[in-house]
């Protein structure tokens, strides 16, 4: 009877859940575009729910709420959806996707999805070679050797994420690193971009008052109308090129100007570009130095210090923990109660409080990795979409979170008290857990320093850039 | 080759509904072999005979200036975009016949260009409750054109001609539907090429043979230059 109950509550969360994932993709990241396959919708809706279930799982086991067996169950039942989908569903998807854009292949597209997905299987699988993450005595087909392939895309990205993150927070908040941007630079450089396009609108008005001259001179034995039919006819083979031998030579001549004309049109383009993308980011720091002025920029301008000094404590913990191969025991709660009691001598009920302030931490944890997620999902989509790849482009970004939430599940592991990580380890099998977090302490690493070093590389660029005008 | 009088024309509209293919088609009279983003604006020209066959035929350029960009985009490049609305003399706007948000983005965007109160960040958008009387006492003339019309099945046709019946109207303007990889709907003689011509008859019109040409000062003055903008009240 319990266990109808317990089914029908989770069943309604994953309800709820899917229609968040819905609704967030339809009004933020699909604003602009009309969704026109709604599989795709339905997938990236499905992903979501699955994974927000793990999260809800986990706190249904700090709060204690559902007896444990049918959580165990529903544990089961929703890691094998979730790799089902994560392993299955979304990269056919995505191959099929990619496939229909392609004009050749569509006429077979299920089977080059097929194809697409068979080298996926295999490059995944080859993923676990290098590393240490399995006992030999799992057999081939089992769970753990998905999750843990799963694992390690997911702990990469993760490290990755949080690396950039974590270097690039400071560098938006404080405002020294902003740089000096008058309104006359600005003026300049729109000045120049008008200027540029102006000689490109006249060199264009010499080609096209050509061309109609051309044309008008009775050109019809020329099938092809466009100038650059002029050009072949000119270059091509002898034969071909009678009739325009035939006329006088300052046509000719003007054929060949022209040529030289549209080579200096692309390339003012090409400049034009450039002021356009210069200009943008121009305006865009301005915005920014005006903004910073304000008080919530100040605010944000003290968070940035503060940031600043939490990423080079993060940096400094991950060097210690790769060079002394150091493993964490105990958990951020234990420890803290402890160092509570002992050294400050405040007594209070050690278990309520454990239990409650888990719940806490790991709430926090939880609801900021995948605001913070979803965020930078949509940031990126927006960046990046066309109306063409915008069905791809999704489907990725729901692998990217599904992975995402996997691996956070793998590694919030750590900042849990020991009776609480028991589900986790029973349910994901016996993974090497501290190679997840060794690992993600190097790839976090290796993110950050490069992360460092491509912000001031692109921060030393750009006033030599302005400087030159 | 005498230096002709010239035009600017704007043509706007979301990414991907295809202003750069309709561009090179009117330019060139020539499909668009490899269609590619378009990063800020890039123009082309067009030689247009003004009243031709008419004792009054007169040569013009008209400029197309194809705007680039999304009506989401940040208010940095917004403002940068702005530059490229001085002295305008018409408007294209270009909606993608399969995308219905592209339709209604049209608003948006004919108000960006629009805009007298300079502000380039701030549009003023009274939530769809657009005002009709706004674009009937406009004086820039403007054309609607529906692309990838041969991509709409034939049972759902009459539907989307409605539809944008409906938009044209609310722009007091032209509209057009066509397919950008085929030049047969542009064809001599078609009412398509007629409905063209007389727009850009129309923005000649306007430009050079208005009786108060101060009316066009209120769009061609920034607010960043310094100046004043004009109101004919």
């Amino acid at each position: 009877m319990s266990f109808f109950v317990d089914s029908v509550i989770m069943v309604t969360s994953q309800v709820l859940f899917f229609g968040f994932g819905w609704l967030f993709f339809m009004r933020q990241l699909f604003k602009d575009y009309e969704v026109r396959q709604y599989v795709v919708q339905v997938v990236f809706s499905i992903t979501f729910a699955f994974s927000c279930t793990m999260f809800e799982l986990i706190i249904f086991e700090i709060l204690g709420v559902l007896s444990s067996t049918s959580r165990y169950f529903h544990w089961k039942l929703n890691l094998y959806v979730i790799l089902l989908v994560l392993i299955f569903v979304v990269p056919f998807y995505i191959g099929y996707f990619v496939v229909s854009n392609i004009r050749l292949l569509h006429r077979q597209r299920l089977l080059f999805s097929c194809v697409v997905w068979f080298t996926f299987m295999y490059f995944f699988w080859k993923l676990g070679d290098p590393f240490p993450i399995l006992s030999p005595k799992h057999g081939i087909l089992s769970i753990e050797q998905l999750i843990s392939r799963v694992g390690v895309i997911g702990v990469t990205l993760m490290a990755l994420l949080s690396g950039f993150g974590a270097v690039n927070c400071p560098y938006t908040y404080m405002s020294y690193f902003l740089r000096n941007v008058t309104d006359s630079d600005i003026l300049a450089l729109e000045r120049r971009l008008l200027q540029t396009m102006d000689m490109i609108v006249s060199k264009k008005k010499r080609i096209a008052m050509t061309r109609r001259q051309m044309y008008q001179r009775g050109e019809e034995q020329n099938k092809q109308t466009g100038f650059w039919g002029m050009i072949k006819s000119v270059t091509s083979s002898p034969s071909g090129s009678e009739s325009i031998l035939n006329e006088p030579v300052h046509l000719r001549q003007q054929v060949l100007n022209l040529s030289l004309i549209q080579q200096e049109v692309d390339a003012l383009e090409e400049l034009s570009r450039q002021l356009f993308l210069e200009t943008v980011d121009l305006q865009a720091t301005k915005e920014r130095i005006e903004y910073s002025k304000t008080f919530q920029g100040k605010y944000f301008n003290f968070l940035g210090y503060f940031f600043s000094i939490y990423c080079v404590w993060k940096i400094f913990m991950a060097t210690i923990n790769i060079v002394f191969d150091r493993v964490g025991k105990t958990d951020p709660v234990t420890r803290g109660i402890e160092i509570t009691v002992n050294y400050l001598g405040i007594q209070f009920d050690v278990k309520f409080w454990s239990q409650h302030i888990s719940f806490i931490l790991v709430g926090i944890i939880i609801v900021t990795s995948i605001r913070g997620l979803l965020i930078t999902l949509t940031k990126f989509f927006y960046a990046i979409s066309s109306s063409k790849s915008s069905n791809v482009i999704v489907l990725v970004l729901a692998q990217i979170m599904g992975m995402y939430f996997v691996s956070s599940v793998l590694l919030m592991r750590m900042s849990m008290p020991l009776e609480y990580r028991t589900i986790v380890t029973e349910v994901l099998g016996e993974l090497q857990f501290n190679f997840y977090h060794r690992w993600f302490d190097v790839i976090f690493l290796v993110s950050a320093l490069s992360s460092i070093l491509f912000l001031y590389l692109a921060h030393k660029q750009a006033p030599e850039k302005h400087m030159s005008l | 080759m005498a230096s002709l009088d010239r035009v600017k024309v704007l043509v706007l509209g979301d990414s991907g509904v295809g202003k750069s293919s309709l561009v090179h088609l009117l330019c060139q009279n020539q499909v668009l072999g490899n269609p590619s983003w378009t990063v800020g604006c890039s123009v082309d020209v067009r030689v247009h005979d003004y009243r031709e066959g008419t004792p009054e035929e007169k040569t013009y350029y008209i400029e197309l200036w194809d705007v680039g960009g999304s009506v989401g985009s940040a208010s940095s490049v917004k403002s940068t975009r702005a530059v490229f609305y001085n002295s305008v003399n018409g408007i294209i706007l270009v909606h993608d016949l399969t995308n219905k948000k592209s339709s209604q983005n049209l608003y948006p965007w004919s108000l960006e260009a629009l805009s007298k109160d300079s502000s380039p960040t701030g549009i003023i958008v009274s939530n769809g409750d657009y005002d009709r009387e706004q674009f009937a006492e406009n004086s820039v003339p403007l054309l609607i054109i529906g692309t990838k019309f041969d991509q709409i099945p034939e049972n759902k046709r009459n539907d989307v001609l409605t539809r944008t019946a409906f938009i044209s109207e609310d722009f007091n303007a032209e509209e057009i539907n066509l397919d950008c990889t085929n030049p047969r709907y542009l064809a001599a003689g078609s009412s398509n090429a007629v409905k063209l011509s007389r727009f850009f008859d129309k923005v000649i019109e306007k430009r050079y043979f208005t009786r108060d040409p101060s009316q066009m000062q209120s769009f061609t003055d920034r607010r960043r230059f310094n100046f004043k903008s004009l109101h004919n009240d």
